[in-house]
């Protein structure tokens, strides 16, 4: 029996390397897990086909001594990340069916590794919400208690990982989507620095804020499979060159900065999670301050309104003509209506209106173009204090993981849950989610750690010098 | 040129504008790595998940196409963007797969410069649609264009007559094709243009757009003979409508060109604007070309090919050859390399002039309308211009002007040239082409005949002088044309006089 509570990516290396295990019976435990959990948990939408095709390459690249850390290693992927002739449907009834046509940049990086992707993991429709009930094939439960949500948008993802149906897995990352659920899951969620990781084969939500990011049970995991998928690509303009990036920024005693105001709109028992946390911070030798950020207090706004724009565009090509589930009206515009109106979620049709009104002509100068003007000066006002702080530190959400159902009709408090995380993405900065500790009903609190673009090590190297 | 309305005696100033789309002639498409060739292969054979807007999938920027619309905008003496940025011009429809084009919108590559006396308002890049082919009941969509690169050229709106509109037209064409950027075929559509029409009460265009009477925009003309009868129809129709001789309303909208009837037609009413929701394309990082050398204004324009009107100019003062050829060779680069190769050979004005002649009407003859003795020869099939070299082409010019051939002997060694090719003295040679010059042996054969035609030398010499052409006739033919006429009639006449 291999123990998966305790596996981690490089433990399992070792293991298979020195035979313990086959890549075969790695792959079969965490099988195993799925068929006796999943049906509770919905962490996955279904498994993949070629998993016996891809477990034969990994075990090949062990027997003939070309396997690397992440060779047989089991992920799971989320539903919006494209691997080539896998269903790869967003969760959502227009593409149910829909297999994609090419890979992923970062699935053929991780392929090329041995990593054996287990199935495609459920998520908001499209990535849009903060617990996977927007999911048109149901909601993802947390596996700490069922009758709670796992977090969102990559709830399938961080509860594949928590629940043992997986030893890593990706998600995306576009206000908090992995780090939200990581935090609500007790999971470690890195999302890197904007063009660290390539988009390509991501389905684009906001594309100035995804970003594809790991989820795992360590740190370390984490930091193991952002290296190996993380690089410049032909396909991508907006990932970063790799002659620019610096691998080595860690120090040895590090600067924090916390805006005690912003992470005091949390509910008690993460403050007191959070409180505890810090001071674990100052005994592992760091130096915390308290800071005014004001601007903080207006990202969430900045966020919604560049999100709705972007997501108003980049939802509009499902349109059933090329793919997808197609529903035929009488006339062209009758097809669109019906395709796209039964096909598509609340959420989604919800955020397609509003970021077609705030792109509207008389309206955009109002909405849109005032956004991006403050993006830019959130930019700067983080650069400032990244000039005398290595990290700033919040907690990831201000809440444990609410009960299924609760926040229905109400999407205002779904989207104040990500007060902390969307700063990260809209300042295309990089941050890391850790668990910190657990609340009153003993469901799990995660603390974010928030680095300047690039600094992306540096996450990594704070996570693991604090002491839980 | 201003038009008087015919029943109130108003004077009416036209303004068109025009905007041109050209495909660019790239190896692949704007953001993807398909072929660029929309017009020579089944339908939808280059697409991948990029181009067909497949999820997840991101367009990568073709530099080449940027670079070509730049070097447009240096030929023309635009000014180049400094700061450029790509933008989403959302819309639906089935031949727009992402359901937004990428476009430029508010930073243009190019903004100014002008052509032919027409000033551009700007010069921009964005991605070409699918093709849409309509049938009966269905529509079938190929994306073989879907994503090729499109250069947008907007003029202000300066044109006043239709002519001018079909010279720049033309000039562009010409500027494309000279800078290898755009087949700019019209009949093909890699040039599509449309013409913003309108009549003004108040004057000229001035830069008060108010002052402008109400347009229409003409689409659909695929030659530009129709872009001239395309604007002077609905010049026509407006100020028709103007005068309230016709009962149709002036309304702001796309009319369509219907060459078989001569007409315009209405396509789609533009009195309510479209909001294509414009934003910058997230997916394409913003340009600063100030950081980027390679994109210089000095390093694109080190890369431009001589411009039309610098080889009209050089080629009027070097060659001094005739306006028309000048134009000729413009239109028609094989037959301009084959000028600038045999002038190489040559050294003097009389001689280009030659030369351009035997190109500009016998060898363009040659090619447009071969002569029935090449129709009929065995190696017709293997005749092309290309056996016509510029060296040979000198030396025929060569062997005029040193009197060895005769201008006959010439059409003949050029005709052969072209048939199959080599060298001009040898085919001379070979063909007894080469005219006898030596007086001495001229001589010989001039008293030859002047003893068989005794009664003639009798008739010239009490007076009718006329008859010295009959003898060099005689002697042409007892030479079987191999004899230079001028020295001919030179030694007739010594003898004649004595």
């Amino acid at each position: 029996m291999i123990d998966l509570n305790k596996l981690t990516i490089t433990r399992a290396h070792k293991d298979m390397s020195a035979g313990k295990y086959s890549v075969r019976d790695l792959v079969d435990a965490y099988l195993e897990e799925i068929e006796k959990k999943n049906a509770d948990i919905n962490a996955y939408l279904h498994l993949f086909d070629d998993i016996d095709e891809r477990v034969e390459i990994a075990q090949r690249m062990f027997d003939d001594g070309t396997a690397t850390l992440l060779t047989g290693i089991p992920m799971a992927l989320k539903a919006v990340i494209a691997k080539k002739g896998q269903v790869t449907n967003a969760a959502s009834k227009i593409l149910r069916n829909y297999r994609a046509v090419y890979s992923a940049t970062v699935v053929e990086r991780l392929e090329q590794q041995g990593v054996v992707f287990l199935g495609s993991a459920n998520t908001d429709e499209f990535a849009m919400g903060g617990t996977t009930e927007n999911s048109a094939f149901g909601v993802t439960r947390n596996p700490h208690d069922i009758s709670r949500v796992a977090g969102g948008s990559s709830g399938g993802s961080v509860a594949a990982v928590v629940a043992n149906m997986a030893l890593s897995a990706l998600g995306t990352d576009t206000g908090g989507s992995i780090r939200q659920p990581a935090s609500f899951c007790g999971a470690v969620g890195f999302k890197p620095t904007y063009g660290a990781v390539s988009r390509y084969g991501a389905y684009a939500m906001g594309s100035s804020f995804d970003q594809i990011s790991p989820v795992a049970k360590t740190v370390e995991d984490t930091r193991i499979v952002f290296e190996a998928m993380r690089g410049a690509d032909d396909y991508d303009m907006t990932a970063l060159p790799n002659e620019t990036w610096d691998t080595d920024n860690t120090k040895d005693k590090y600067k924090i900065a916390i805006p005690r105001t912003l992470v005091y709109d949390s509910s008690d028992e993460v403050k007191k999670v959070f409180d505890d946390f810090v001071e674990k911070v100052k005994s592992s030798g760091h130096e915390v301050e308290d800071v005014d950020i004001p601007i903080l207090k207006e990202v969430l706004a900045i966020y919604y309104v560049l999100i709705f724009a972007e997501v108003s565009s980049n939802m509009a090509r499902y349109d059933g003509l090329r793919y997808g589930s197609q529903i035929e009206g009488k006339d062209l515009w009758d097809t669109y209506r019906k395709t796209r109106g039964q096909g598509l979620g609340n959420e989604v049709k919800r955020r397609i209106m509003l970021g077609t009104y705030v792109l509207s002509a008389g309206y955009a100068d109002k909405y849109y173009e005032k956004a991006l003007a403050l993006r830019e000066e959130l930019k700067g006002e983080l650069s400032k204090v990244y000039e005398e702080y290595d990290f700033i530190l919040t907690p990831t959400a201000p809440v444990v993981a609410p009960k299924i159902g609760s926040m229905e009709n109400d999407p205002l408090t779904e989207y104040l849950m990500d007060i902390f995380t969307v700063t990260a993405n809209t300042a295309q900065t990089c941050a890391i989610s850790i668990p910190a500790g657990v609340g009153a009903d003993n469901m799990p609190i995660g603390v974010q750690f928030m680095a300047p673009p690039e600094k992306d090590d540096t996450l990594f190297d704070i996570a693991k010098s604090v002491k839980v | 040129m201003t038009i008087i309305g015919g029943k109130t005696g108003k004077t009416y100033y036209p303004t068109i504008g025009l905007e041109i789309h050209a495909e660019m002639k790239t190896k692949t498409k704007m953001f993807c790595r398909c072929k660029n060739d929309p017009f020579n292969s089944e339908p939808n054979m280059h697409i991948c998940p990029i181009c067909t807007g497949q999820p997840g999938a991101l367009p990568f920027v073709n530099k080449l196409a940027v670079k070509s619309v730049m070097k447009v905008g240096v030929a023309v003496g635009g000014k180049l963007a400094d700061f450029s940025e790509f933008d989403r011009k959302n819309y639906f429809y089935p031949d727009i797969p992402k359901a937004y084009q990428i476009s430029q919108y508010q930073y243009p590559l190019v903004s100014g410069g002008s052509l032919a006396g027409v000033e551009f308002e700007r010069i921009h890049m964005e991605e070409d649609t699918a093709t849409s082919i309509h049938k009966s009941d269905y529509s079938l969509i190929d994306y073989n264009r879907s994503g090729v690169p499109l250069m947008e050229l907007v003029t202000r709106p300066v044109i006043r007559d239709s002519e001018t509109a079909m010279t720049f037209a033309r000039e562009l064409q010409l500027l494309l094709r000279t800078l290898g950027v755009s087949g700019a075929s019209l009949e093909k559509g890699e040039m599509r243009i449309e013409a913003n029409v309108s009549l003004s009460e108040y004057g000229y265009f001035d830069g008060d757009f108010s002052k402008l009477g109400v347009k229409t925009e003409v689409k659909n003309m695929s030659s530009f003979k129709m872009v001239g009868k395309a604007i002077e129809y609905e010049l026509n129709r407006q100020l028709n409508i103007l005068e309230g001789i016709s009962d149709d309303k002036l309304v702001q909208e796309t009319r369509g060109w219907d060459d078989n009837k001569g007409i315009t037609f209405s396509q789609r009413s533009k009195e309510t604007a479209d909001d294509y929701r414009y934003f910058p394309d997230p997916d394409i990082p913003k340009y600063k070309f100030s950081d980027l050398p390679e994109f210089s204004y000095e390093s694109l324009k080190n890369e431009l090919p001589e411009l039309p009107w610098q080889t009209r100019e050089r080629y009027m003062t070097e060659y001094e050859i005739k306006e028309e050829d000048i134009e000729f060779y413009l239109q028609n680069p094989n037959f301009r390399a084959l000028f600038e190769e045999a002038v190489k050979n040559l050294d003097n004005k009389h001689a280009y002039a030659k030369v351009s002649n035997y190109i500009t009407s016998d060898l363009a003859g040659f090619e447009k309308n071969p002569p029935m003795s090449l129709r009929e020869s065995a190696d017709s099939e293997k005749a092309c211009l290309q056996n016509v070299l510029g060296e040979e082409l000198a030396e025929i010019i060569k062997m005029l002007e040193e009197g060895v051939i005769s201008s006959r002997g010439a059409k003949d060694i050029l005709l052969e040239l072209y048939k199959s090719g080599g060298d001009a003295r040898k085919i001379a040679e070979g063909k007894n082409l080469i005219q006898k010059s030596d007086a001495g042996e001229l001589k010989k054969i001039a008293e030859q005949i002047m003893v068989e035609n005794s009664e003639q030398v009798e008739q010239y010499k009490s007076g009718n002088e006329k008859l010295l052409q009959y003898f060099i006739g005689q002697g042409m033919k007892a030479t079987k044309g191999s004899a230079n006429p001028g020295i001919l009639a030179k030694v007739f006449k010594e003898l004649l006089d004595e």
